[in-house]
């Protein structure tokens, strides 16, 4: 299936993934796509999971289910933090980040 | 040995009735919590005769006297397996003669306040406060170890700063409570160093072992001595500064005339009968200690009893409160206790002032409280506490006339009454050890009966006053307490003390020495009869004699200025040379210390503050540069 590709491409394209999220999580003002980034992020991560698992030891399947893991939790933290921003929303009629600043000195 | 287990319930009890009436008095009926508390009383008051029975009459006497009994212990505190803190009811020939005291008083002015305080605001509060004395006098008395005496010594002072202050809306009567809870808090803190160098040397606190005249009292081994005295003798003489405070002795004597402001059945109780004879009753219980390692300490005690009891009367003779004659009176007659114990030796004869002073210790709390129960009912009817405001109340006040008159009589120390016995025994203990001190207290014998018949002829003859309501005689409830104190004070004198209350426990034989009995009735009529020339009608023989002693009178009229020199001390001395440099070095030194600690900090989160500015993603920046910061360094510098 993947025989033909080299570890590589798959790290690059993790890597670039990762960074856009970073990038993405510095930059945007808008709360729902800050999370899209950090799915981005954990989603870099599965995929190099993925690929260790797969080049490194391709009988075991440890990398798999952490990834599943990783899914899963993922999952629970989009939930939480999608009802966060709904609160957020009623309390300031805006998911602008730069405008939630309340918590400081 | 008979069980006496049940005595513990003598402390309790009054002690569950201050909870009762201090929670739940303001919801109960006023009268209703009056009686509460009365009833209270009269249960415990059964129980302590009932255990005087017991133990003085009931087979408790062994064939040497009377043992000392630990009728219930409790470890309290427990500090270390050597040194703990009990609570426990420890009974003794004194003990329990305090129990017959403290209850027999209190159960008459429970009785008496139900007429008295009737329809004061606070009603219910004042019976509550009773209860709560009553139970700190008793778990005094009943103390198996020097701590517990302290810790109730020390709840005894806070209960007399309640009552003293118990109208806490007049100015005075706070002042009063201030200064009574002060001195005697400052005299208190002697008794604690007092305890803490008696017990370091002696490692217990209990009484059994701290009095048995072979436990490790008598026989530690330290000889360490302090400015040529022993420490022994030295921690007893804190010990009595304890003791001087309680019981207003001078130099701590100025908190007692003030201490008038209170309610008049307060001054019955708490300051005649009951709490300011806890000084004596201290020496009394410590006795052995002071006769035999601390003789020294038991000089100071005979002295400075003598002088106070002097210094005294010659203040009584001029006051015109007739509460505050009543107060210095009451300081005379302690002093008389504190001498009798200061000449005593211990064991056998040796031991008649210890007996003495424990006789006058009972008498003088019956006539002392009635002779403040009948000034309570004279205030009652007249409304003025000065008896130049009064004169020829005895045809509005017979029961209180007489009763009036027998306590002044008692005090004389004219025969029968009881005060004749007491005080004889005390001359007579006196004239055995020291002239000079008995020298003293006969004359103060002859000034005692002087102003308590200056009293007595200026409030009941004297000048027919008219009244703005025509006095009447008090309630029920107020005279039948003072009938049962004049007969209590008529009867107390026959009392077999010697066989009952000594130093050892053992009885010894004593008998009324004409050598000095004679002639102290003799100065007692005489001083009767010098009140009578004075004040049986009014005179200028009193201004005469005033202006014959001119310098000497104003100095006793102003109480020896007592109050201005601790004025002057405090404010001028303590307050300006010690008070103000360390208030200076605590303001500008240790304040100031912190004060830079703090404002530095302030300062420096003032200018850091910025890094919190409540954007996620600044701190999202931070928190990554930092990552990416660190992963540089361990992936290429790290080696």
């Amino acid at each position: 299936m993947s025989a033909g590709i080299p570890v590589q491409f798959f790290l690059i394209l993790a890597t670039v993934m990762f960074f856009a999220g970073i990038y993405g999580f510095l930059t945007r003002r808008n709360l729902i796509t800050i999370l899209m980034s950090v799915e981005l992020i954990l989603n870099s991560v599965n995929i190099n999971f993925m690929a260790f698992n797969r080049y490194l030891y391709p009988n075991k399947l440890e990398g798999m289910f952490f990834s599943i893991f990783v899914i899963a939790v993922a999952a629970c933290e989009a939930a939480v933090a999608i009802a966060i921003i709904i609160n957020i929303y009623r309390r300031f009629t805006t998911i602008n980040v730069e405008d939630v600043n309340e918590m400081k000195f | 040995m008979t069980n006496f287990g049940y005595t513990i319930l003598i402390p309790i009890l009054p002690f569950l009735m201050f909870l009762l009436l201090g929670l739940a008095g303001n919801k109960l009926k006023a009268k209703l919590s009056g009686l509460l508390g009365t009833a209270g009383l009269a249960v415990i008051t059964l129980l302590s005769y009932f255990t005087a029975y017991k133990y003085f009459f009931a087979g408790e006497k062994a064939a040497d006297g009377f043992h000392k009994i630990q009728a219930f212990n409790t470890v309290w505190l427990n500090i270390s397996d050597k040194l703990h803190i009990d609570l426990g009811v420890l009974l003794d020939p004194i003990s329990v003669m305090m129990l017959v005291v403290i209850t027999t008083v209190s159960l008459m002015v429970h009785i008496y306040s139900l007429g008295y305080m009737k329809g004061e605001k606070g009603f219910e509060r004042f019976f509550a406060f009773l209860s709560l004395f009553s139970f700190s006098m008793l778990g005094l008395v009943v103390a198996t170890n020097i701590f517990q005496m302290y810790i109730f010594w020390e709840l005894v002072g806070v209960s007399s700063f309640l009552l003293i202050g118990f109208y806490y809306t007049k100015p005075s009567a706070v002042r009063a409570s201030k200064k009574a809870f002060i001195v005697t808090r400052f005299a208190d803190f002697g008794f604690l160093i007092g305890i803490l160098i008696l017990s370091f040397n002696t490692k217990t606190f209990d009484f059994i072992s701290l009095t048995d005249p072979t436990g490790p009292t008598f026989t530690q081994s330290t000889s360490a001595a302090f400015m040529g005295l022993s420490v022994m003798t030295w921690s007893m003489i804190f010990v009595y500064l304890g003791g001087v405070g309680k019981s207003a002795m001078f130099p701590f004597h100025i908190w007692l005339p003030d201490a008038m402001e209170g309610p008049t059945p307060v001054s019955a109780l708490i300051h005649a009968a009951t709490m300011v004879v806890a000084g004596v009753y201290l020496v009394a219980r410590m006795f052995p200690i002071y006769a035999i390692t601390a003789p020294v300490a038991l000089h100071v005690v005979a002295y400075v009893g003598a002088f106070s009891s002097l210094f005294a009367a010659v203040i009584a003779c001029t006051q015109t409160d007739i509460k505050r004659v009543l107060a210095y009176s009451t300081m005379s007659q302690i002093g008389y206790m504190m001498l009798a114990l200061g000449v005593s030796g211990y064991g056998g004869h040796e031991g008649l002032g210890f007996m003495a002073s424990m006789f006058h210790l009972f008498t003088h709390a019956f006539f002392k409280a009635l002779l403040f129960l009948g000034a309570g009912a004279i205030i009652h009817a007249v409304h003025s506490n000065d008896m130049t405001d009064m004169g020829g109340l005895r045809k509005y006040l017979p029961i209180t006339h007489w009763t009036f008159l027998i306590a002044c009589l008692t005090i004389a120390g004219i025969p029968p009454l009881s005060g004749f016995f007491s005080k004889d025994e005390i001359l007579a203990a006196a004239f055995e050890h020291n002239k000079i001190l008995f020298a003293v207290e006969y004359a103060v014998a002859g000034l005692t009966a002087f102003y308590m018949f200056r009293l007595y002829f200026s409030i009941f003859w004297g000048k027919d006053t008219h009244y703005h309501h025509t006095p009447h005689e008090a309630p029920a409830t107020m005279t039948v307490p003072l009938i049962i104190l004049a007969a209590g004070s008529v009867l107390a004198g026959f009392i077999p003390f010697h066989s009952l209350v000594t130093s050892d426990g053992k009885p010894f034989d004593s008998e009324i020495e004409l050598m000095v009995a004679i002639p102290s009735v003799l100065i007692g009529l005489l001083g009767i009869g010098a009140a009578y020339v004075m004040y049986r009608s009014a005179n200028e023989l009193p201004n005469k004699v005033a202006g014959f002693f001119k310098y000497g009178y104003k100095w006793a009229y102003n109480k020896f200025y007592m109050d201005e020199v601790y004025l002057f001390v405090t404010k001028k001395i303590i307050f300006r040379y010690i008070s103000a440099p360390i208030a200076w070095f605590d303001r500008h030194v240790i304040d100031a210390t912190m004060n830079l600690i703090a404002s530095t900090a302030q300062n420096v989160s003032f200018r850091i503050r910025d890094f919190q500015s409540g954007q996620i993603q600044k701190y999202a920046f931070v928190f990554v540069s930092g990552a990416i910061g660190l992963a540089i360094i361990f992936i290429y510098f790290w080696k």
